[in-house]
């Protein structure tokens, strides 16, 4: 019979090579003590320093446990994260994140493009948090320059980074009732978030890459009746908070999974260069809109919330009531926006309004250098800090005194938290493993830049 | 000018950054010892650790008594009870681009390293894992040095160059 069969045998390959060789999990039996240590998570601090080596579980056998692989492509890991896990039957020893799958070298093209440019390629990077990369961005720009910019443009900044917190958070929300089964969770967490994308269209154009927040202040002044677009998100998401309340908190499948599940401690979290929500689920009251102020947060009435014991429900807690929060700023920035410029009136730095370049020569001149070659910023080097949804969002920028970047470095806070993932899972639960990738809440576009 | 919460070892020059933050510019001997002194007196936090090469741009301003070199790591500690911030850039020579990891001080610069090593090629002694982490393990060079270029994105209907 089987003669019959036509069949031939194909000796190349047809799948390409997609192994990544030494930044794997290896085996037990090929890992260095000092390797080990690091993949247990065990960076716990004993008198001041990394636990020692020897005191780590090796014990085991290859034999006895299993190494999997987990992603990129896995609906759970919020993008391409690849993590290999090794298990002894269901609990987790050893986990090791392999990243590097949306690298496209987003710093190297900073260096290509000019200061103007320069927001429209950050703010691709958390691209749940637009607006937080363009500030951070356009702050580093305005130290460099020496810069002040106008009241108006700090408030709409502020507002508007507020409101990008709220739908960032609301994207966290539904995508971890999903990863937990609460499917109805996804659908309101996705529905919410659509009032606050259609009125960053109303504002800036764009729903998602807003490029909205550009050095000297922002790119267009708030839409006709703004406050009433405002207040209606405002309202409609605050007493929606109530009922996913209802719909989670207490809910006795959600609690189970989240209460207890993945704990860190203060000590962990600092040592790790962990910040943001995870931070603060420890009980660190650590915000840099608290405790370095930038904007005019020092203006505005909002409380920090603190976790106590930094496991995946204090995680949960905080960010639904960061919304609360967030909408607590709003408020008062909507009650409180200031009249006036809504960004920095120096022609070397902004474009002329359209209307101004039919009239004068001299606007014709600058819109013209500014969008061929761009502004010179002067020589130095500066890191400026905000808090974004996931944690410290930093831009390192060196300038050389010409129009482009020297280097431009971002601390992207997901691509630090991801760290304690090994951490976080050693010890739990394969399912666990699901909660803890949600809840470190990483979005793989900032962490692979 | 911003003081140091701790008195900067002997023969580190100190300079005050344009956003305020103070700025030490260690050697590379110096360098883990300045950062462990750091440390012991109230910077909880390694915040950021990133290389910049300053391969064509050599006349950057550096105080007296430091002598340029091609590579900069720059380390931005955090003290979060101190409410400050303390940056520290220590030059990395071209021939041996190498200095002594922080790992054991601050776990948390294991993958700020390992990506200094991958887009650099600075060599961090004694990290426990130091491969690439964004190129895939088998890339040539270095990205972000400035002597690797930008690369181009190929026409279609023409041979497809290379991976860069």
């Amino acid at each position: 019979m089987t003669d019959s069969i036509r069949a031939i045998s194909r000796d190349e390959m047809l799948v390409a090579e997609t192994s990544e060789g030494a930044q794997e999990l290896k085996l037990r039996s090929a890992t260095e003590p000092d390797e080990l240590r690091r993949e247990v998570g065990a960076v716990l601090r004993v008198d001041g320093r990394t636990l020692d080596p020897s005191s780590i579980d090796i014990e085991r056998r290859d034999d006895e446990t299993m190494i999997i692989n987990m992603g990129p492509s896995h609906p759970s890991t919020h993008g391409v994260l690849r993590l290999m896990l090794e298990l002894d039957g269901e609990v987790v020893l050893r986990t090791k994140p392999v990243i590097g799958y949306l690298h496209t070298g987003m710093e190297k093209t900073g260096e290509e493009l000019t200061y103007v440019q320069g927001a429209t390629n950050v703010t691709r990077m958390d691209y749940l948090a637009p607006i937080t990369n363009e500030l951070s961005y356009s702050m580093a720009v305005e130290k460099l320059l020496g810069i002040e910019v106008p009241t108006r443009a700090v408030w709409i900044r502020m507002m508007m980074s507020e409101i990008n917190r709220i739908s960032s958070h609301l994207v966290w929300m539904a995508t971890n009732g999903m990863d937990l089964g609460s499917t109805s969770m996804m659908i309101y967490g996705l529905r919410e978030r659509e009032l606050i994308l259609a009125f960053f269209e109303k504002t800036a154009g764009l729903r998602l890459n807003l490029n909205y927040v550009r050095p000297g202040g922002v790119a267009a002044d708030l839409p006709d009746g703004w406050q009433d677009d405002v207040l209606v998100i405002c309202d409609t998401i605050y007493a929606r908070t109530f009922e996913y309340d209802e719909l989670l908190t207490g809910q006795p499948i959600f609690r189970d999974r989240m209460i207890g599940v993945a704990p860190m401690t203060a000590e962990e979290a600092l040592a790790l260069s962990v910040t943001g929500p995870l931070l603060r689920s420890t009980g660190v009251p650590w915000d840099l809109r608290r405790s370095m102020p930038y904007l005019a947060y020092d203006e505005v009435e909002f409380d920090v919330i603190v976790g106590k014991y930094g496991d995946n429900f204090d995680r949960f807690a905080i960010r639904l009531n960061e919304i609360r929060e967030s909408i607590r700023i709003v408020r008062q920035c909507v009650e409180r926006m200031p009249l006036g410029d809504y960004r920095t009136q120096d022609p070397k730095i902004t474009p002329p309004p359209r209307a101004r370049i039919d009239e004068s020569m001299e606007a014709l001149i600058h819109h013209f250098k500014l969008f061929t070659e761009g502004f010179h910023v002067p020589i130095g080097e500066v890191y400026s800090a905000v808090e974004s949804p996931r944690g410290e969002l930093g831009c390192y920028i060196v300038s050389d005194g010409g129009p482009k970047p020297y280097r431009i470095h971002v601390r992207a806070p997901s691509f630090v938290n991801l760290q304690a993932v090994p951490l976080l899972m050693r010890g739990g639960l394969m399912s666990d493993t699901i909660t803890v990738i949600s809840t470190v809440d990483p979005v793989m576009g900032e962490v692979d830049r | 000018m911003i003081a140091l919460p701790v008195t900067a070892p002997a023969g580190v020059v100190t300079a005050e950054g344009l956003d305020a933050h103070v700025a030490c510019f260690p050697t590379r001997e110096q360098y883990h010892d300045l950062v462990a002194s750091l440390r012991d007196s109230g910077f909880e936090m390694c915040a950021d650790l990133c290389a910049v090469d300053y391969l064509t741009h050599p006349g950057r301003q550096l105080p007296d008594g430091v002598v340029p070199e091609r590579f900069e790591v720059v380390v931005n500690l955090l003290s979060l009870s101190l409410k400050q911030r303390v940056r520290i850039r220590v030059q990395v020579g071209e021939h041996e681009p190498a200095v002594e990891t922080l790992f054991d001080l601050y776990p948390g610069t294991e993958a700020m390293e390992r990506e200094a090593f991958d887009l650099f090629g600075i060599i961090f002694l004694h990290h426990p894992d130091l491969t690439r982490i964004l190129m895939p393990e088998d890339w040539e060079g270095h990205p972000l040095r400035k002597d690797y270029g930008v690369g181009r994105v190929p026409v279609q209907f023409k041979e497809a160059p290379g991976p860069r």
